[in-house]
């Protein structure tokens, strides 16, 4: 370490905290998904096809939330329907 | 009864080998009976890290399949009288790794050994399932970066979900984490993930940290476990990491870089 890296070394905090941070968000995003039943995305698909029978709602208008508790497991299930009549078939 | 060991990573090249031949050399020079099989059907290493690349004759697959038994394919390694080495095949197909198989050749492997370490390779395909499936303690082996300490939180969730002791509902695989490849001087300056960073995600037993060293490079060369160079630092974090295995308490090593005089950090160290 050089006379000018000494100084600097105080002001900046380095890639390790970034890289530190982007695990963090990464490994909760895998353990998230790794807790959920292989079975999601299928249903997650089969349940958009069925309200776009009948609603014209885009793609990321489902989502599937699951979640286990210490005795139960939870599916949220959440549908943003658009605004207006309109949007009907 | 045996005590199974997979060292595993899902990455590769983060020092599975190193670590297998270190921990297999360290515990039969302890005096524990002591057998290392390679997993990587195909692409064989472990031999040339343990230096008896020459003297395989029937590997791994041929036990499996019977056309060799076990005591033919054992090597014996000559600087440790309690150490056995089982090579993987090189041409085989990876399916050959049967579940029943390698189940078998383990079984009976336990009734002389003390301990079994398996030797898993990269990724999660056939061969690291096997590798893992009938573990009774996996050693993580984690570079502190990032795509390491990820792929490393994967194998820790195959490892609860996928292996014997998972489906027979039995206590899970101890689990244990190796940081190597660490460089104490670039994680003093910010540089690079500290051991408290890699924990702060994974949070495992902490069975070592081996240090970045030349020692492990020229130690392969010449096809001798590291942990056989005492006078290296890498050499001396495996005893360390043999000797927490077996349950010692022993500080760990190799945390911080060597603290420098003042003058030599002003004109560059």
């Amino acid at each position: 370490m050089g006379l000018l890296d000494y100084f600097r070394s105080s002001h900046s905090k380095g890639s390790a905290s970034v890289a530190k941070e982007r695990l963090q968000i990464l490994v909760a995003h895998d353990r998230r998904e790794r807790g959920c039943p292989s079975y999601l995305p299928q249903l997650q698909r089969e349940i958009l096809a069925v309200i776009r029978k009948y609603v014209d709602v885009d793609m990321s208008a489902v989502s599937v939330n699951y979640e286990q508790e210490d005795s139960h497991e939870v599916l949220e299930l959440n549908i943003v329907l658009p605004d207006t009549a309109q949007n009907r078939l | 009864m045996a005590r199974i060991i997979v060292i595993t990573s899902g990455k590769g090249g983060v020092g599975k080998t190193t670590t297998s031949a270190a921990l297999a050399m360290g515990l039969a020079q302890r005096g524990r009976r002591t057998a290392v099989i390679d997993f990587d059907v195909g692409l064989r290493n472990l031999d040339l890290i343990m230096g008896c690349e020459r003297r395989v004759v029937f590997d791994f697959v041929n036990v499996i399949n019977e056309e060799a038994n076990l005591n033919q394919a054992l090597i014996r390694d000559k600087r440790c009288d309690h150490l056995y080495v089982l090579p993987a095949s090189q041409t085989r197909d990876k399916e050959a790794l049967t579940k029943e198989g390698v189940g078998r050749v383990l079984d009976e492997l336990a009734q002389t050994f003390d301990f079994i370490v398996c030797d898993s390779p990269a990724g999660i395909e056939h061969g690291a399932t096997m590798a893992m499936y009938f573990a009774d303690d996996a050693v993580v082996v984690t570079n502190p970066e990032v795509s390491s300490v990820r792929d490393s939180d994967r194998m820790l969730g195959i490892l609860s979900s996928k292996s014997r002791r998972a489906e027979a509902n039995e206590e899970p695989i101890r689990e244990y984490l190796l940081l190597t490849r660490y460089d104490p001087q670039r994680v003093d300056s910010g540089e690079m993930l500290s051991v408290d960073d890699v924990q702060e995600i994974l949070s495992l037993h902490l069975l070592g940290i081996v240090p970045e060293s030349k020692a492990v490079l020229t130690s392969s060369n010449a096809g001798i476990p590291v942990i056989l160079d005492r006078e290296s630092d890498a050499g001396q974090a495996y005893a360390d990491m043999v000797s927490r295995y077996l349950g010692e308490e022993v500080p760990h090593r190799f945390l911080h870089a060597e603290k420098k005089g003042f003058l030599s950090r002003l004109f560059r160290g």
